[in-house]
């Protein structure tokens, strides 16, 4: 799906770690995907219907959506812990204000504005301060998540009007595919486009490969940093209320602890997370394999505690792989050449 | 403050620049502890119940779990480095000895070794995969993090333990106290002045900062970089360990979740402790002052009647507000040490 060419341009000898250029992981995980998809369909009846994977898909969505912007924050090194926060802010937003008689069509365009500020806050401490965003985006965390119990308590809002809530959970007319998903489709086919295609995706790349470089390249780091946590708060608080429709329920404590399962996703696709590497195919390919995986292991009847344990394996394993892999070859090119010595 | 020390440290440069810096460090827990004096000056003026005996011992009480779990944190991050993992494993450890003690009458010490050991498994397994695979420890830690969370709800099963079941000598341990106090700060305090001493005092110690501060140099120096990440991540998954078989002493009941979403509040804690997220600094002393500062704003937002949505809003704020002053004070100190620098020649 994405061109393999960044990858290569991104940091030519920046990082003298040539893992991720031996192996590709995101060429694994979607082989990985395409298994665990063809076990499913052959092992599992009810896997492979179409009712069944637009319901995988639609579980699937607000995590989906906000690993675009997370994925572009990441290989720009930086990371966004408050992405879930910003959901529930935007969800407690939405029942509050739809609670006070606004109309969807008015209170959609205020949560995105909510948003982007939410984001300008985070990327105006992390570029203009120099704090680790790690640090920031926790505070911020604790903050919105702080916020939306402010907006709306503990209540819980619903009855919102059957068109949204149709919009959230049917499907595109004669196919599997809920609108929601199909909205993350363009989305990733945009997101793939900028960052492996024009020159801001190059200079992404450059910003989480050698961020100092990159900077005296003539590349405006810290306006790009400023531009992604933007949009990773504009695209959560967009998530907010799709999640909201979705369930038909909003919430100040909804998304709670997504964060953790975004970066999963983002990971598991392969991409590097001291920044500068990875595809957006491979986190496509990341975010469905997490989806289909639990959506099978739940049909199977396996307890919902085995899919936490099997994400994790997962996360583990994709990052283990390629430098175990990686460590092979070397030790076989150079046998008794030292490891240490050629790498970070 | 910074600014101060610059004038008196004419004598010998590189001696003059590590006392300054020491002077922001120690500078920097004096501003925690300031805060808490002036926090909790204010509330007791508006509300006297706030100093009781009780008000204070719940306070410490609530504190030193988290102060523990600080502590096993700052030795992690401080060699550049983070362990997620940690709120899991005191779920799982909690529940474990729970399971353990359920209906028998077990010896508290070998409780307190088995809670231990598990954590010891636990942070093992993350410091073998980061230190000798290079794996990034966020990645490995989140990762951890899921399965021992997965492990710890699969094996509970939505079972709970009830304090009733929790033999008295070990719910002795949560709430009882020698010479009036608490064990469990008691406990805390020891470790982090143990673990405290170590690390400044020890030369390995001083090899933790050297690695976060600057792991090529460290590399080139020939340092174990591998064995003392390996410690880091053993100690804070020990650490953990006991933290859990004290979340069952001191709450009697536990159910699956125990502790869960902890993770970032004990990174919070350490980050508001001025230990530095990129490594190389910071004092476990810091980092248990900030878990009683979290801990302390938390119960004075109590104490003020502040409409309890507010708390997580003000605590982030005041998270943001910490690191945003010890930014910009640091980066003072930066500026003052290039300028004196410059006047030596250096």
């Amino acid at each position: 799906m994405a061109p393999d060419a960044p990858v290569k341009t991104s940091s030519p000898g920046a990082l003298p770690n040539p893992v991720t250029r031996l192996v590709r992981w995101d060429v694994i995980v979607t082989a990985l995907l395409i298994v665990v998809f063809a076990g499913g369909a052959l092992g599992t009846p009810d896997f492979a219907t179409s009712d069944n994977l637009s319901f995988a898909l639609d579980d699937l969505s607000e995590i989906a959506l906000i690993a675009l912007p997370m994925t572009l924050l990441v290989v720009a090194a930086e990371v966004d812990l408050s992405v879930a926060s910003v959901l529930g802010l935007s969800s407690a937003l939405l029942g509050a204000l739809w609670d006070a008689g606004w109309a969807i069509e008015t209170i959609i365009p205020l949560l995105i504005i909510v948003g982007a500020i939410a984001g300008l806050v985070n990327g105006l401490l992390v570029t203009r301060l120099g704090l680790p965003s790690l640090a920031v985006t926790i505070g911020t965390l604790t903050l919105y998540r702080g916020l939306a119990y402010v907006v709306l308590g503990t209540k819980a809002v619903a009855q919102f009007p059957q068109n949204y809530a149709d919009l959230a959970t049917k499907t595109v007319p004669g196919t599997p595919i809920p609108y929601p998903f199909a909205l993350f489709i363009v989305a990733a086919i945009v997101t793939a486009v900028v960052l492996h295609a024009t020159g801001a995706g190059r200079a992404i790349f450059a910003t989480g490969a050698q961020e100092e470089a990159a900077f005296f390249a003539g590349i405006r780091v810290k306006r790009i940093k400023l531009l992604l946590f933007v949009v990773s708060g504009v695209v959560s608080a967009f998530a907010g209320a799709i999640y909201t429709l979705r369930y038909g329920s909003a919430r100040a404590d909804n998304g709670l602890g997504l964060e953790l399962a975004v970066i999963a996703a983002v990971l598991l696709g392969g991409v590097d997370f001291d920044g500068g590497r990875g595809t957006l195919g491979g986190v496509v390919a990341g975010v469905l394999l997490i989806g289909l995986l639990r959506n099978l292991l739940m049909l199977r009847d396996v307890a919902t505690e085995i899919q936490s344990i099997v994400t994790g394996l997962l996360l583990i394993v994709s990052v283990l792989t390629p430098r175990i892999i990686a460590g092979v070859r070397e030790a076989r090119r150079h046998p008794r050449g030292s490891i240490s010595a050629s790498s970070q | 403050m910074a600014t101060i020390t610059t004038t008196e440290a004419g004598a010998e440069t590189g001696g003059g620049g590590r006392r300054l810096v020491d002077t922001v460090l120690r500078a920097r827990e004096l501003s925690i502890l300031a805060a808490l004096i002036v926090l909790v000056v204010v509330t007791t003026a508006a509300n006297s119940s706030f100093l009781s005996q009780q008000g204070v011992k719940d306070i410490f009480l609530n504190a030193s779990i988290l102060a523990l779990l600080a502590v096993g944190q700052t030795m992690v991050v401080i060699t550049r480095n983070i362990d997620l993992s940690v709120g899991s494993v005191v779920g799982l450890v909690a529940f474990a000895s729970g399971k353990f003690v359920l209906g028998h009458d077990r010896n508290i010490v070998l409780v307190l070794i088995l809670g231990m050991a598990i954590g010891a498994v636990c942070g093992l397994v993350n410091g073998v995969l980061v230190s000798f695979f290079r794996v990034p420890a966020l990645v490995v830690t989140l990762g951890t993090l899921y399965v021992i969370q997965g492990l710890d709800y699969y094996w509970a099963h939505g079972q709970q333990i009830n304090a009733a079941d929790v033999p008295n000598s070990l719910l002795e341990l949560g709430s009882g106290s020698v010479l009036g106090i608490p064990y469990l700060p008691l406990i805390t305090v020891v470790v982090m002045l143990a673990v405290g001493y170590y690390l400044r005092s020890y030369p390995s110690g001083r090899e933790f900062y050297a690695i976060g501060s600057n792991p090529d140099a460290a590399r080139l120096a020939g340092l174990s970089i591998r064995r003392r990440i390996l410690t880091a991540y053993a100690c804070s998954g020990i650490l953990a360990g006991l933290a859990g078989v004290l979340w069952l002493a001191r709450f009697g009941t536990v159910v699956a979740d125990a502790a869960h979403g902890w993770e970032l509040r004990v990174v919070a804690a350490v980050v508001v402790g001025g230990v530095a997220i990129v490594g190389g600094l910071g004092t476990v002393y810091g980092a248990a002052l900030g878990a009683l500062l979290l801990t302390t704003i938390g119960s004075v937002l109590v104490v003020l009647k502040v409409n309890s949505f507010w708390q997580d809003a003000i605590s982030g704020l005041l998270l943001l507000l910490a690191i945003s002053v010890d930014r910009l004070l640091s980066l003072r100190v930066t500026r003052a040490l290039r300028r004196r620098n410059v006047r030596h020649g250096a």
